[in-house]
Formats: C-alpha cells, structure tokens, sequence
C-alpha cells in the first residue's frame, strides 16, 4: 500500500496533460559491444514512486545514468514532460539536440550517488548553495536559508559549515541528498544511496528518505537493495533481468506474489 | 627557403653524429646512471644517519643545479679527461640522482612483510636485499629508469658546452657553413622526436605490463 | 682554503651583479609561459573535442620530443628566416623555448590531475546542472589544482636548471658569466659560486610551491592516499609519451 495516499499518481496528473513525467521509448544502450539496454520502454507518471530490482548487471543503474545525461542512448528516446531530454524526432528522424537544450531539462532531474560524491574543496553548505547560487542564479542569502532549512530537514543544520570529511558515510549521504533537494527537482534518481554505508548508518539515511517521500510529490526512481525501504516508500516496483522489465507491480504484490521464477529467486536471495 | 638539397647532405653528417656521439653518451650514461642510483640508494637506506644525510645534500644539490655547469667545471678541473668521457660521467652522475629517487621508491613499494619474512628467516642483511627486495623493486623501477634515459637523451646537445660534437652542434656548424640553418635544425629535431617517442611509448606499454 | 674562499667571495657578487638577471628574467617569463601553456593545452586534451584533443595531443609530443636546444636553436636561427622578421632577441627566445618545452611537459600534469580527479565529482557536478564553466571553476579545478602541484613543483625546478641554456642565444645568465669569471678566480670558485645561486634559486622556488602544495591539500582535506600518489606521479613529470594517468575519470 502506498504511504501516502494524496500521491495517488492517477488524480495527479498535473498541469500539462496526459503527458507522464518520465518516458522511456525502444531505449537502447550499449557499452562496446555489450547491450546493456535493448529496446526499453516504460512510463512514470507525475508523482510516482518507481523502484527498480534485479541482479547486478540488469541495467537498474545504467537507467538512471542515461536519465542524468551521464551515460549517451545509443538508440530510442527518453521524454520527460513530454519534452525530448537528448534526442528528439523530427520528421521521423532521430536527431541529437545541443548541449544547452539537454541542460534546460536536465534542471529538472536530481540524483542522490552511492558514493555520496561531496566536493571537498567546499564546507557542508557551500555544497549545498553552489548550485542554486551558480546554476539557477539565487542570491547566497537566499540559498544559504534554503540550506539551512534542508539541513534541518536532514538533521545535520548543526554541522552547516564543517568540512564534508569530518563527517560520516551516513551523515554525508544525507547531505547530498539535501544538496539534490536544493534545486527544487521534479525527478530525484536514488541509485544505491545506501549501498556504501555501515549497516548502522543505513536507517539515519533511509528515514530521512521516507520523509522526503511523504513530505514532497516529487517523482522518484529509486535503484536499492533495501527491500523494505522499496515497500514502504513505492507505488510500483520493477523487476529488471538482462536489460529488460520481467515483470512489474505494486510492492505488495511482487513482494508477496511474484509471478516470474527469477523475481522470486532474486526475492529470496535479497531478503 | 627550405633546400632539399641542404637537408640530404646534412643527413649523414648528423646521423653519424648521433650515432657516435649522441647514442653512446646515452647508453653509456644511462648504464652508469643506473648503477651508480642503486648504489646511492641502497647507501641512503643502509647507511648511519650522520653519513647518509650528508650524502643525500650532495645528490639534492645535484638534482637542483643545472647540469651545463657540472659539465664545465668537471671540464676545466680535470683536463686530462676527453670531452667524452667528461660528458659520460657529468651525464651518469647527474642523472644517478634521479634514477635514486626512483629506486627509492621502488624500495618503498616492496610491503614490510618482505623485510620480516627475510628477518624471520634469518636471511643475512646483504642476501635479504640481493635475492628479496632488489628483485621486485627493480622490476617496479625499470620503466620508471628508462623515462629518465629518454630524459637524458634529449639533453645530450648539453654538450654543446663542452665543445662534444654532438648532432645538434653539427647542425648549428652546418647551418652556418651554408647560411640556413632550417634543414639541418629540422633534421635534428625530427631525429630526436624519432627517437624518443617510439621508445617512451614502449616504456609506457613496459610500465602497465610490469604493473601486476 | 682562505684563498678558496676569498675567490668565492670574489666570483658570488660578480655573478649576482651580472649574471642574476639574465637567469631571472628567463625563469620567471619562462615559468609565466610554461603555467600558461600547460593550461591550455592540458585542459584541452582532457576536455576538448575530438580534433582539439589530437592537436593538443600532438603539440605536446611535439616540444617534449624535440629538446629544449633544438627548440631554442630553431626560434633563434630559423624563424627569423621564416617568417621575414627580425629575430626575436634572446630574452624573448629564451622565454619562449623554456615556457614552450617545459609547458609541454605541464599540459600532461594538468591532464593527469584533471584525470585524477573522481569521475562522480564530474558527474555530480553534471548532475547538478552545472555548466562547463562552473563545473571546472568552482568543483574541478579547485581539487585537480591540488593534485597538480607537486608536478609543477618539479617542473619548476627543472626550469631554473633549463635557464642555463640560454647562454646559447646570447644571454649574459649565470653559467655564461660563471665562465668568464673563471678566468679570473678559477674555475672551481667561479662554479661553485654559480651552482650556489642556482641551488638557492631553486629551493627556493621549491619552497614556495610545496607552501602551497600543503595549502591546497589542507583545504581538500586529502586523504595521504591521493597525496602520495599525486607526489609519485609528480617524480614522473618528464616521463615521456603520456605518463603519468590517474585511475578513473570521465569528460
């Protein structure tokens, strides 16, 4: 059951339409010659809560990549709003847009890393107000505040101004996860945000997430092993294997009843 | 302005220049260079504080200081030694500091657990270094030698000072005997880059085959 | 032992009155260029396009290939001829030679810092919507300035030694005046006293750039991991043929 049912993603359909938030179409990505993604298609809608499972290697990450512009599509198209992210169709053809147009959108979309990825060379709220100071062009009082009220949100406004190595793996997560909020996004992309922490410090990281979920209508696509955190916190979990969607439900259902063999052996092997 | 002419007919004058001057004074150096760097150190390692750090001042001092100056004075103060041979040994030495340094390194790289189990073993100092940490750590060094050798290479027309007659001083002689000087330079600078390049890609191919 | 060093204390005023200058002005114009140089053509072989990469790429093997006397030699004889125009005049021959060639060798420091630099920083950076400018402003430079240091530590110190070529094209610099003073006091007070000064230029030259070597990593907060590996790359700044890598990195 979705935690917060005002997110009910079909009475939140939004200002411009029927148009999902997210559009995956015949997706393709190769890395060589390894297919990676083959022919991929799949919405989300505005608000939605996606999270993605499989085995290592099923291309949960590289998804998530290629929405962050940090990977280049090999063939097929990703939407977003219904507007093209880094190529568009025109009369039929497959044309790559310029560098500027894939930054317009780009704003949209925030991501949360494994690695956490804080820049060292600037304190804990410095991370946090370069970009809005920098990319959407905020006054520093103005996102200094803005800062300081996400840090709050985090729990971290007391180390506002410490060095980000002096604090732990979980406290750092929960700073770039302040520093993504920070630019207001429509998208937040989760990838493995728990993966390189201390068992102990995954929960901090994990509630402040939930919190977020609940608190926001912000759409998320979610790449995690935390099976829990996956049922609390999604609408629809989407079961990867080889590149493709095997099969996808809502939480309770895959989890309770998978249809597909593989899902139940990656179930079983996770949980 | 850019006479064939000129350029064939300086060809065989810097080629045989380089061939006699330029690549003995390379390979013998760098041989020499590379002995006399293990032995600095070893000596840095194994030597009593009060004579290892004087000699680490004299091969900082060195390494610091130009090497056209090491030529001249070894020059003028030793007027028995052919320009040659002066040029052989300021070029051996200078760069043994270097090729030190890297040793050092090399040495550092090699994990404490070697040295214990040598000790554990009751291996004699002398026989722990010749038959356990020589071994990997000059297999960890070689490309590293091999860089500075190319390094050295291209200041061989240091030699200038001395009055060796190396190929560039050849071209700058031919140029001015003809009153161009672009066919010869040219020639020298293409001999260099032939040279060089091909043989810092091949220690480069060394460097990522030693590295595992 | 007396006389040895009253001939020193002859041959060390005489060079610092006439040979200093020459010396310094090739540094410092050459160290000016050489930064500039390294700059340019590293960050374009790290980020350029495809053909900027290749011309860079190229530029570099080039002035690392062809050796620093060469070069000299070439703008000094050669270019006047080639181009119709007067001759440069040593002093600007000098600077440019020295801050080509040793620019050269800075272009691969500068791109193996850039390359050092963790590949999520890029793509955080990305990720935030930073444009190129402030991405290698604000996030990149800062952390890659760190990790280039040591490299352009050593660099400099092999400049100061490269100044003492510049004889060649008819500057009055220390080893060129050490030789006239030879004749005088001797030759090894004349080139002690010339290896004397280059050794204090040098160190201190040395000095200055591991102060702020320590800066910038106090400020990163570099772990000793990064920093040992920064200085090991940097004993490798005259490697040939693109040395010096760094594990990860992306564009």
């Amino acid at each position: 059951m979705p935690t917060d049912p005002g997110h009910d993603p079909t009475t939140d359909a939004g200002t411009s339409g029927a148009q999902p938030r997210v559009r995956f179409e015949d997706v393709r990505k190769k890395f060589g010659r390894t297919t990676v993604l083959e022919d991929l298609n799949f919405t989300v809608e505005r608000g939605e809560r996606v999270t993605l499972i499989g085995p290592s290697g099923s291309g949960k990450t590289t998804i998530l990549r290629l929405l962050m512009t940090l990977e280049k599509l090999t063939g097929g198209y990703i939407w977003v709003d219904g507007d093209p992210l880094t190529h568009d169709r025109r009369d039929g053809k497959r044309v790559e847009l310029r560098a500027k147009q894939v930054a317009e959108v780009r704003k949209r979309i925030g991501m949360v890393f494994q690695q956490f990825n804080l820049f060292p060379n600037m304190s804990v709220v410095q991370n946090i107000t370069e970009a809005p100071v920098h990319v959407l062009g905020q006054t520093p009082d103005q996102a200094r505040d803005h800062a300081l009220d996400l840090l709050d949100k985090v729990g971290l406004r007391h180390r506002a101004d410490a060095h980000p190595m002096e604090l732990s793996g979980g406290q750092q997560q929960r700073v770039a996860i302040a520093r993504a909020l920070a630019m207001d996004p429509e998208i937040l992309l989760l990838d493995e945000v728990t993966s390189a922490l201390d068992p102990e410090l995954v929960g901090d990281v994990l509630a402040v997430l939930k919190d977020v979920a609940a608190s926001t209508d912000i759409t998320m696509l979610i790449v995690t092993h935390e099976m829990q955190f996956a049922r609390d916190v999604s609408d629809r979990v989407m079961m990867f294997d080889g590149g493709r969607v095997l099969e996808e439900a809502p939480p309770e259902e895959i989890f309770s009843n998978p249809r597909h063999e593989r899902t139940q052996k990656f179930l079983e092997a996770v949980v | 302005m850019f006479e064939t002419e000129l350029f064939l007919e300086a060809l065989p004058i810097l080629v045989v220049a380089f061939l006699k001057v330029t690549l003995v004074v390379t390979v013998a150096s760098s041989l020499l260079a590379a002995v006399l760097g293990l032995v600095w150190a070893i000596a840095l390692r194994e030597l009593p504080g009060p004579l290892a750090r004087p000699l680490a001042f004299v091969l900082d001092f060195i390494r610091m200081t130009p090497l056209p100056v090491h030529l001249l004075v070894i020059y003028y103060a030793f007027t028995g030694l052919s320009p040659m041979t002066v040029g052989i040994l300021v070029f051996g030495v200078h760069y043994s500091t270097y090729m030190a340094e890297s040793y050092r390194a090399g040495i550092e790289s090699i994990r404490k657990g070697q040295w214990e189990a040598a000790k554990a073993l009751s291996l004699p100092q002398s026989r722990t270094w010749r038959a356990v940490i020589l071994p990997q750590a000059v297999r960890n060094t070689l490309p590293s030698l091999g860089n500075w050798a190319i390094a050295m290479f291209k200041d061989t027309p240091f030699l200038i000072f001395i009055s060796v007659p190396e190929m560039v001083t050849r071209a700058r002689e031919f140029g001015g005997q003809n009153f161009s000087y672009i066919e010869a330079m040219s020639l020298a600078g293409l001999l260099f880059l032939l040279a060089s390049y091909p043989t810092a890609v091949l220690m480069q191919k060394l460097e990522k085959k030693l590295a595992y | 032992m007396v006389e040895f060093l009253t001939d020193l204390g002859t041959a060390l005023p005489r060079l610092l009155a006439e040979g200093l200058r020459d010396t310094l002005l090739s540094f410092l114009g050459g160290a000016v260029l050489m930064v500039l140089v390294a700059v340019v053509l590293g960050v374009s072989m790290h980020q350029g396009s495809r053909w900027l990469r290749v011309v860079a790429r190229v530029v570099v093997e080039f002035f690392r290939g062809t050796s620093l006397v060469v070069q000299l030699f070439f703008l000094f004889y050669v270019l006047p001829s080639l181009t119709g125009m007067d001759s440069l005049g040593g002093t600007w021959t000098a600077i440019l030679a020295l801050g080509l060639n040793y620019g050269a060798y800075g272009a691969e420091v500068v791109r193996g810092s850039l390359n050092a630099v963790p590949a999520g920083q890029w793509e955080t950076a990305t990720a935030l919507s930073m444009p190129w400018q402030t991405k290698m402003r604000r996030v990149i430079w800062p952390q890659a300035w760190a990790l280039m240091l040591p490299g352009f530590n050593n660099l400099m110190v092999m400049l100061v030694k490269g100044t003492a070529v510049v004889g060649l094209v008819l500057l009055n610099d220390l080893t060129f005046e050490s030789e006239q003073v030879r004749r005088e006091v001797g030759t090894w007070p004349a080139f002690l006293a010339a290896l004397l000064i280059y050794f204090v230029i040098a160190w201190s030259v040395s000095l200055v750039l591991r102060r702020l070597e320590a800066r910038a990593q106090r400020r990163l907060g570099l772990g000793d991991f990064e920093v040992r590996k920064a200085r090991q790359d940097a004993d490798q700044v005259m490697a040939g043929a693109a040395a010096p890598g760094g594990s990860t990195g992306t564009r």
